[in-house]
């Protein structure tokens, strides 16, 4: 196997930092979701409306038994933050996963094949991004009910253009290559090609396009949720949080203030990580 | 009187590399005269580093860089602006990017006037359309309204040479002018420019690795190689008299009428221009050079030929 | 010798080369099959859930009321006679009626409308007027801090979750300091803190855009001619590589204005502003499908058109684009 991508050989200076902090949020991110269950100080679903609403450990009248304080229904904040994680990593992998078979196949498939298939592979695409992504994961949602299967699902089908646009294009690039005709030549199926030469030279490429859709699942999933229309309560997605939460705000800011933070960083750091893989990788992530 | 244009131990790098390495020149008014050398040698630099256009990370010094007398090292970035496209100006060797894309050719010929002599749109348009008749484009009228990517590459390159004209300069720089251009295109180009120069008595510094093209305009040659000028002479003289070892393996590689037989082969100079770290010592072109020695390690002395021959070899007369 | 008159700047020429009419042509024949397809998926969007009579009548309904509001509706149909029954008003203008408001959809729509359009309008100019400066500054001290402080910017506003970012506008600039209106649409205060919220997703890419733009062109053999020229520093910025550069932000500034009107459901319903994304959520929740789906429609149509624009746009902003 022959690889295309441009080795651009080692990063210096802050550039290289930022990828090191994004990939220790991720790195953290990945245990706390894995191991949610285990490190969780309490269960994040005991409700205890004596302690509601009490303050995180950087303020007046905190509880050290519940260090980033707890919710309006007294769930302890801590735990609900890492189990929201849990639900984030979740669902933005999933959701990547989904979308990612659908964008690679589509684009590899119009790439390689060109022609008439390609046509409908570039309709599919504008379609797809003329579909209002928000607007219409509301409405299956709200339409079937929330569950994270659909909610994944959806997101998943709504998702894939980037994948797509990214695979066309590599893939017309690496069909052009000379050890790709030398394969023809040596009379190799399309399939073997496909599977065998193509796949290979543009995984760099595709591992960037999914770092960036998996920080865009999370907000998403954070924006439907917020919404009432993504994750169903009482599990304690980061925008469910914040929507729960929200009726406090004016008086106790730090209950919208943690779990947006937590979010933030999050797809903060997928999103540096995904631009340090870039570099490294020399490759294009851009439609 | 101050000649045009005096470069006394030019120095320019980028980072490590030493792209001119103590050049000298002089351009005289009304003088055509030719920089030669393979490219590489730091032609363009050298040309850059006199209207201080070098990109950013070029490091440039100087023990003279004069412009009518003027220290050019010392001027302000503001007062360096008011010469370039007016006193001095400048054409490429890219006739096909130098233009730019977005604006109509009349557009961009009337900035240069409308900035340097404060002219008037009209007054500006007309000398555009002058200078377009002038160096031989018909419908000056109609081309003023177009955009370059409808012109082609040698009606680009006019159109350039008559921008520089915009302010009546007193330098021209001309970089390779006809290098991408075809080679008929090339000759009425040359042509085009060397009568200008006679015409207008510009003072003119012609980049080429031609030496045909130098035997034709140029007064006077200087030699470059491996960013240092290795020998200046007036052209008649050069040509009769080389005395740098470079420059004769220059000139053994062009065919002249007359002087080279028929089937007898073209020479050729072997080996590559070296790369120049810092630190180096004596003459770049040893390495290459039949006659070099031990000695050529060490740091080499110019000498004169005669008033106006000198040369950077330490073989002697 | 006289000189024929010409502009200064490049004149746009109503008259398109052959070749960019046929794209034009070919363009908009896309563009209808897109709002087809588009039709038919947010047609059977709507027909995801089952029985839409059982929906609309309420849970209290019996039989009798789901029957009486299936044959009110025209659910008693087969599907296919109610989706042409759809498309067939649709191409009128007509998108039915909706089952909550009582009123015609296509008025709901054309009442609300408005409001996304001011909004998406505010955060795209909010959006311009960030990226650009910072895109040419970035552009112009290449590799500095100052780049890196600007890419930091795209990145920031890259994880910033709109809702989140929003609230915290609400808390700080709306409750702690005074400065603007928490919600509502009464004046155009009202629109300013949704339209720094609804920006913030377009910068990043208006920046990057504009800073690679910039760089390329600077890095150009015609900004070498221009400084040879002795032009200002200004002219050489703002004239000569800013136009160049500008041409791809254009076209994508249209295109993300559609991506804004699409996206700014969330936006109206943190800060309430009426829009045709409240309408949607709001009809979403009250089950009230012709308005769901002639949103969907109208959205999708609107992106199509602002994408046609773009490319309008590039061929006005490019000469190179209008033939020989
Ligand atoms: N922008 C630059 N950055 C780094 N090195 C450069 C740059 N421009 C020129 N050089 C180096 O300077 C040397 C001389 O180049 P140049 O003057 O363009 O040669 P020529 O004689 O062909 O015009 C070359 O070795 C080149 O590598
Ligand atoms: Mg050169």
């Amino acid at each position: 196997m022959s690889t295309v991508s441009v080795i651009t050989g080692p990063r210096r200076g802050w550039r290289s930092a930022g990828t090191w902090i994004g990939a220790a949020i991720v790195g953290v991110a990945t245990v706390c979701a894995i191991f949610a269950p285990l490190i969780v100080p309490h269960d994040p679903f005991t409700q205890d409306l004596s302690k509601r609403l009490l303050p995180p450990f950087w303020m007046a009248g905190t509880n050290p038994d519940h260090l980033l304080g707890t919710d309006q229904l007294g769930r302890d904040y801590l735990s609900r933050l890492i189990w929201g994680c849990r639900i984030s990593m979740l669902i933005g992998i999933t959701v990547t996963i989904v979308s990612g078979l659908i964008g690679i196949t589509l684009g590899v498939l119009g790439g390689f094949l060109g022609g008439r298939v390609d046509d409908a592979v570039l309709f599919a695409i504008t379609t797809r991004l003329s579909i209002p992504v928000v607007l219409v994961a509301l409405a299956v949602v709200g339409l079937l009910g929330s569950s994270m299967a659909l909610l994944v699902l959806t997101l998943g089908l709504l998702l894939w253009d980037r994948f797509a646009v990214v695979a066309r294009s590599t893939t017309m690039q690496v069909r052009n290559l000379d050890f790709v005709a030398a394969a023809w030549c040596a009379g190799c199926s399309r399939a073997r090609i496909l599977l065998g030469e193509v796949l290979p030279n543009i995984a760099s490429h595709l591992v960037v396009v999914a770092t960036l859709e998996i920080a865009l699942a999370i907000l998403l999933e954070a924006a439907l949720s917020f919404l009432g229309l993504g994750v169903p309560p009482p599990l304690p997605s980061w925008g469910l949080m914040i929507a729960e939460a929200k009726d406090y705000m004016f008086f106790s800011p730090w209950v919208i203030v943690i779990p947006g933070v937590a979010l933030f960083v999050l797809v903060l750091g997928i999103n540096l990580l995904g631009d340090g893989l870039r570099d490294l990788f020399g490759a294009r992530s851009d439609p | 009187m101050s000649a045009l244009l005096e470069v006394e131990q030019l120095e320019v790098s980028f980072g490590r590399t030493g792209a001119v390495r103590g050049a000298a020149l002089t351009v005289e008014r009304g003088e055509t005269h030719c920089l030669v050398g393979e490219s590489g040698c730091g032609k363009s630099v050298t040309a850059l580093a006199v209207m201080n256009l070098l990109a950013r990370g070029a490091r440039r010094s100087a023990r003279r860089l004069a412009f009518e007398g003027q220290d050019l090292t010392r001027l302000s970035d503001q007062g360096m602006a008011h010469l370039r496209g007016n006193a001095m100006a400048m054409i490429f060797q890219e006739p096909m990017t130098s233009l730019n894309p977005a604006y109509t050719v009349g557009s961009q010929m009337t900035e240069v006037l409308r900035r340097h002599k404060k002219a008037s749109q009209r007054a500006a348009t007309d000398r555009a359309a002058d200078l377009l008749a002038r160096v031989g484009i018909t419908a000056p009228g109609l081309r003023l309204g177009q955009f370059p990517h409808q012109l082609s590459g040698g009606l680009r390159q006019r159109v350039m040479i008559a921008m520089a004209l915009m302010c009546d300069p007193k330098l021209l720089i001309a970089d390779e002018p006809t290098t991408a251009l075809d080679v008929t295109v090339q000759a009425q180009i040359l042509r085009l420019l060397a009568s200008l120069q006679r015409d207008l008595g510009l003072g003119m510094l012609l980049i080429t690795h031609d030496l045909g093209i130098v035997a034709r305009v140029a007064h006077r040659v200087s030699v470059m190689y491996a960013g240092e000028v290795v020998e200046s002479a007036p052209t008649t003289e050069l040509f009769a008299n080389p005395r740098h070892p470079y420059t004769q393996g220059l000139l053994r590689c062009v065919p002249v009428p007359g002087r080279i037989k028929r089937d007898q082969p073209l020479g050729s100079i072997p080996g590559t221009v070296p790369r120049i770290e810092p630190g180096f010592q004596g003459c770049a072109f040893r390495e290459r050079c039949d006659f070099a020695d031990a000695t050529c390690a060490k740091t080499i002395p110019r000498h004169a030929a005669t008033a106006d021959h000198d040369f950077l070899c330490r073989l002697p007369a | 010798m006289g000189a024929a008159r010409f502009s200064r700047a490049p004149r746009f020429r109503t008259k398109l080369a052959p070749a960019m009419l046929q794209f034009f042509a070919r363009r908009l024949i896309v563009a209808i099959l897109v709002a087809a397809t588009v039709m038919v998926l947010a047609f059977a969007l709507t027909r995801l859930s089952g029985d839409l009579a059982i929906s609309i009548a309420g849970p209290n309904a019996t039989q009798a009321d789901v029957e009486i509001v299936r044959k009110a509706y025209g659910l008693d149909k087969p599907l296919s006679v109610q989706f042409f029954d759809w498309v067939g008003r649709a191409a009128t203008g007509d998108l039915g009626d909706s089952y909550f408001f009582k009123k015609r959809v296509a008025d709901l729509i054309a009442e609300r409308m408005p409001v996304t359009f001011t909004l998406g309008l505010t955060g795209l100019v909010i959006a311009l007027v960030v990226s650009l400066p910072l895109g040419i500054l970035a552009a112009v001290r290449e590799n500095t801090s100052l780049d890196r402080g600007v890419q930091l910017v795209a990145l920031i506003g890259q994880a910033m979750p709109s809702f989140w970012l929003g609230l915290l506008l609400m808390i700080t600039l709306g409750l702690q300091l005074g400065w603007l209106p928490i919600s509502g649409t009464g004046s155009w205060q009202h629109y300013v803190m949704p339209g720094i919220v609804l920006a913030f997703s377009a910068i990043p890419a208006l920046t990057r855009l504009t800073r690679a733009g910039m760089i390329q062109a600077l890095g150009s053999d015609y900004i070498r001619t221009a400084r040879a020229k002795g032009l200002s520093r200004a002219a050489i910025l703002l004239k000569h590589a800013l136009r160049n550069a500008a041409i791809p932000v254009v076209a994508i500034a249209a295109v993300q204005l559609g991506f804004m009107l699409g996206g700014s459901i969330v936006i109206e319903q943190v800060f309430a502003l009426h829009g045709v994304g409240f309408l949607a959520w709001e009809s979403i929740g009250k089950n009230d499908f012709p308005v769901v789906q002639a949103v969907v429609l109208v959205l999708a149509v609107i992106y199509v058109a602002l994408t046609m624009l773009a490319d309008l746009m590039n061929a006005v902003l490019d000469p190179r684009l209008r033939g020989p």
